[in-house]
């Protein structure tokens, strides 16, 4: 008894863990709540503007966001 | 007792069923040769049938107001319904929007001058196997898709006209 219900915790556990898997993704004619801008990673521009000038001005970064460059320090 | 694995036999039929649930719900998408889904679907002027439109060379265009592309299309599906539409060809653009406001704002500013039917329920869609945004489709007089295309660029347009006036030459040979 106590074998069979080892035996059906592992297996529901694996059968839930392949199941997660399986979820099928958003079709293409479904993707309408992602073209939305507030979905984007900078949906707010001055703001990206303002996190990207305390990355340059305090820890010399530059690109890593779609523009190219990096710490050379020769900026 | 320790916790042991279960015996591999159970193990790989369970696998296999998992797995096989997950393939059996993924959509096919449409190949040339295919019979086209039939679909009836609302539209601006009454609804639009693809049982009407069997004999005719017939355009059929998947699009959303969200879809960037789709705004480029618009113009020039605009042009190929002025430039073929006397020798039987059709544009039906169908809106896959959930909601229909969306569309009728897009279609203020980008006006159509084609049929243009409403799925919000994505039926027609899925029933196409849709990978892509805008997706078009051509289907022959015999209700047989003669052409798929994914996407829509600036370059895509001779191409594509060239495959809607091959279709159409088709159609007059027959």
């Amino acid at each position: 008894m106590k074998r069979l219900s080892i035996h059906l915790l592992w297996l529901s556990t694996v059968a839930l863990t392949l199941s997660g898997c399986a979820m099928q993704p958003p079709q293409a004619w479904e993707k309408g709540n992602f073209a939305r801008k507030e979905m984007t990673m900078d949906a707010d521009a001055l703001d990206q503007a303002f996190t990207q000038h305390v990355y340059f001005s305090k820890e010399s970064a530059s690109g890593g966001t779609g523009v190219g460059g990096g710490g050379c320090g020769c900026n | 007792m320790p916790l042991q694995a279960p015996n591999s036999r159970r193990f790989r039929l369970l696998l296999t069923l998992v797995l096989a649930a997950g393939f059996a719900l993924s959509a096919r998408a449409i190949e040339v040769g295919n019979v086209a889904p039939a679909f009836t679907l609302k539209s601006a002027r009454g609804n639009v049938d693809s049982a009407t439109l069997k004999g005719k060379i017939v355009y059929v265009d998947f699009w959303a107001s969200w879809c960037v592309p789709c705004k480029q299309s618009f113009p020039w599906m605009n042009e190929m319904q002025a430039k073929y539409g006397e020798r039987g060809f059709e544009v039906v653009a169908i809106n896959v929007d959930a909601k229909q406001a969306d569309a009728d704002k897009f279609l203020v500013q980008i006006p159509a001058k084609f049929q243009v039917a409403f799925d919000a329920a994505g039926d027609t869609p899925k029933k196409f196997g849709v990978k892509a945004m805008p997706s078009a489709v051509i289907v022959g007089a015999d209700g047989r898709v003669l052409h798929v295309h994914a996407g829509f660029r600036d370059g895509d347009k001779v191409a594509l006209e060239a495959a809607i006036v091959a279709a159409l030459d088709g159609l007059k040979k027959r």
